[in-house]
């Protein structure tokens, strides 16, 4: 059981001072500095939402001008894409668990970590620049020729904050991959590695192979601005659908950086909270390297529309499905753990859960999108809003938010509240749903995206989607409010109060600046539950 | 304690390698302006891309210590070019097989004007 008191050293106290923080290396001070600067990122592209919401909650264009509009959705989209969703999952979690779970003091190349937080930190900056001075209106696509020839706004500011911040993800990915490659404990073969290691092996893979092309291409729409260069300009000899080609085959990608942690997360919280080994683990281990693969073959899905060939459109769109098999198999394979399993509906469980079903809808209406025939009728639609946000907030911050639970009282050393937890997930879950499930159906009725006026008719569902919105937003207000309090009244939780399997939970919460005492020698497969004598939870 | 000979040990390569690429990098470059002399037609960018190309596996190879460097680190490099490969040569599936009839815009400047008492009166306006 836990013991009352918090470990009398850990890294939290081990050192005091903004300089302590702001020159640390260690691993787990880092990931708090990522929360903080995404949960600020989070806020400000959530308010741009909540703008946008309140103009669609009536037909007529009454709260903000069209310029003014189009301004928000792009923020909106940069803000959330590059600078809460790509960096959630791996910079927080990931940085704070590789180490631990692979039984390392910290990550390969620890100054290199602090250096990723100051380059994402200073890309944001830029972009918060190109907000503040006047904003962008090119969408978060940037799609030429308009963002070539057309905007006025601040598009290249925006786009070399992107650029900078880039470099951020290369580094955080090549970091983790040496460190899961080099930096493993005795013992801990590959197929002995938690599942939330290959995920974000898999992640780091697209960070380093992807990201790249999408600094490169930002960078050519700069260069096409100041220097008229003419590679996206037909006048000039160029083909604007070149950028969409170099901008998806980066950002189609980037959905499974944001998902694949997730769905590394999913795999801890399922098997912990049904008490069993994660049913087929080397086919769930592969799946993600599978979909970190197969998700480099399918960006053509984005240009159906856009004037590719009938051929390769026919290509891309057999290839999209393909990314649905590993997906289905982590489905299947979740869904099969719980069978049989001791299941406890704690917080992180049911945030599982909700993953589960919401990724399940958006992979499922992702397949809608990649048959050519629906994709024409449906193309920049609600439909494809709807879609893709319950891939990313529905998928992604769903896991995002079940992990936070999960390894909190890790991270802080105490509990949040329970109740609240299950109130606040019950709120966000049904927020979510009524926020974006309307969406669909004002898709398939053909309201297309990015207007902020509409015919009367989808007023209904408009102001459907918008209440869910503001209950989405109470709903993510109330984490923050409970996870803040328990910092300081929270009960102190132990090194394992969830019982669980892994070598993070076998070290002092909050661990000790270098995590364990000794190396951990590993001596039995992930999630050998069934070893564990039976426990209640929580 | 004998000292553990790990896989990141760092090969020592003599100065005159170094020297040597160097010397043939600069020989390769000498070669690219040279080449840009002679028409070659659709091959020109062929030719540059080809050096391009041999000079920086020479960088990679020597400079960067790949040729010496462990099976997974070769991997690795081996990978990136596979993944540039994919993204050119799917690219390529769409423009290779583009078709002119499906650029109605590259098409404006080839139809010959209709004759005017085949325009519509609405449209002289």
């Amino acid at each position: 059981m836990s013991t009352a008191v918090l470990p009398r050293e850990n890294y939290l106290n081990t050192d005091y001072g903004l300089r302590s923080w702001f020159l640390t290396t260690d691993h787990k001070r880092i990931c708090i500095l990522y929360l903080l600067t995404i949960t600020l990122f989070f806020a400000i592209g959530g308010a741009f939402a909540t703008v946008m919401r309140l103009d669609l909650a009536t037909p007529a264009a009454d709260l903000v001008s069209d310029e003014t509009y189009n301004k928000m959705f792009t923020m909106h989209g940069i803000i959330m894409v590059f600078f809460f969703l790509v960096p959630s999952i791996p910079a927080t979690l990931g940085n704070f668990l590789i180490p631990m779970m692979v039984g390392a003091k910290d990550v390969a190349f620890p100054k290199l970590n602090l250096a990723s937080w100051y380059i994402f930190t200073a890309g944001g900056c830029f972009t918060l620049w190109a907000l503040i001075s006047g904003g962008v209106d090119s969408g978060w696509t940037f799609y030429t020729p308009f963002s070539t020839l057309s905007s006025n706004t601040n598009v290249t500011l925006a786009a070399l904050g992107i650029f900078i911040a880039g470099f951020s993800s290369i580094l955080t990915g090549l970091n983790f991959m040496v460190t899961i490659h080099r930096m493993r404990a005795p013992g801990l073969t590959w197929f002995r590695m938690p599942l939330f290691l290959w995920s974000m092996y898999a992640a780091s893979l697209i960070f380093v192979l992807g990201t790249p092309v999408i600094a490169i291409t930002l960078l050519l729409v700069a260069a096409e601005r100041v220097l008229h260069l003419g590679i996206f300009d037909p006048a000039r000899g160029g083909d604007p659908v070149l950028f969409q080609h170099l901008f998806w085959f980066y950002s189609h990608p980037a959905v499974y950086i944001m998902v694949v942690p997730g769905m590394g997360v999913v795999s801890e919280i399922v098997a912990a909270f049904s008490r069993k080994r994660i049913f087929g683990y080397t086919f769930v281990a592969f799946s993600s390297l599978a979909i970190a693969i197969l998700g480099f073959l399918v960006w053509g899905h984005h240009l159906f529309v856009a004037g590719i060939s009938v051929y390769s459109a026919l290509v891309f769109s057999l290839l999209s499905y393909f990314v649905a098999i590993p997906s289905a198999i982590k489905v299947f394979n979740w869904t099969a753990t719980l069978y049989k399993g001791s299941i406890s509906f704690a917080t992180p469980m049911l945030y599982a859960f909700g993953f589960i079903w919401m990724f399940t809808i958006g992979g499922l209406t992702g397949l809608f999108l990649a048959a050519l025939g629906i994709d024409i009728h449906v193309t920049d639609t609600y439909f494809v809003i709807a879609h893709f946000h319950y891939i990313m907030v529905g998928g992604a911050i769903m896991a995002y938010l079940g992990g936070l639970h999960y390894w909190w009282p890790k991270m802080t050393g105490r509990l949040y509240p329970e109740g609240w937890g299950k109130l606040g997930f019950i709120t966000v879950f049904l927020g979510f749903n009524l926020t974006f499930f309307p969406q669909f159906i004002l898709g398939y009725m053909g309201m297309p995206r990015r207007y902020h006026a509409y015919p009367p008719e989808f007023q209904t569902l408009n102001v459907l989607s918008s209440a869910g919105a503001s209950i989405l937003a109470i709903g993510y207000l109330i984490p923050l409010v409970y996870l803040l309090w328990s910092l300081k009244y929270g009960p102190i939780a132990g090194p394992n109060p969830w019982g669980a399997k892994g070598l993070e939970w076998t070290t002092s919460s909050p661990p000790p600046k270098h995590n364990f005492e000794t190396t951990p020698i590993v001596t039995e497969p992930a999630y050998n539950y069934s070893e564990l004598e039976e426990t209640a939870v929580v | 304690m004998a000292i553990e000979h790990t896989e990141t040990t760092e090969h020592v390569v003599p100065k005159r390698v170094y020297y040597t690429i160097f010397v043939i990098l600069m020989v390769m470059t000498y070669t690219t302006v040279q080449v840009a002399y002679f028409d070659l037609g659709r091959f020109n960018a062929v030719a540059a891309l080809l050096i391009a190309f041999f000079k920086a596996s020479l960088v990679v190879l020597f400079f960067m210590h790949v040729k010496y460097a462990p099976k997974l680190i070769k991997l690795f490099v081996l990978g990136g070019l596979f993944w540039l490969a994919i993204m050119l040569g799917i690219t390529m599936t769409d423009y290779m097989t583009r078709t002119p009839q499906e650029f109605p815009m590259s098409r404006v400047n080839t139809v010959q004007p209709l004759p005017a008492a085949h325009v519509p009166t609405a449209l002289l306006g």
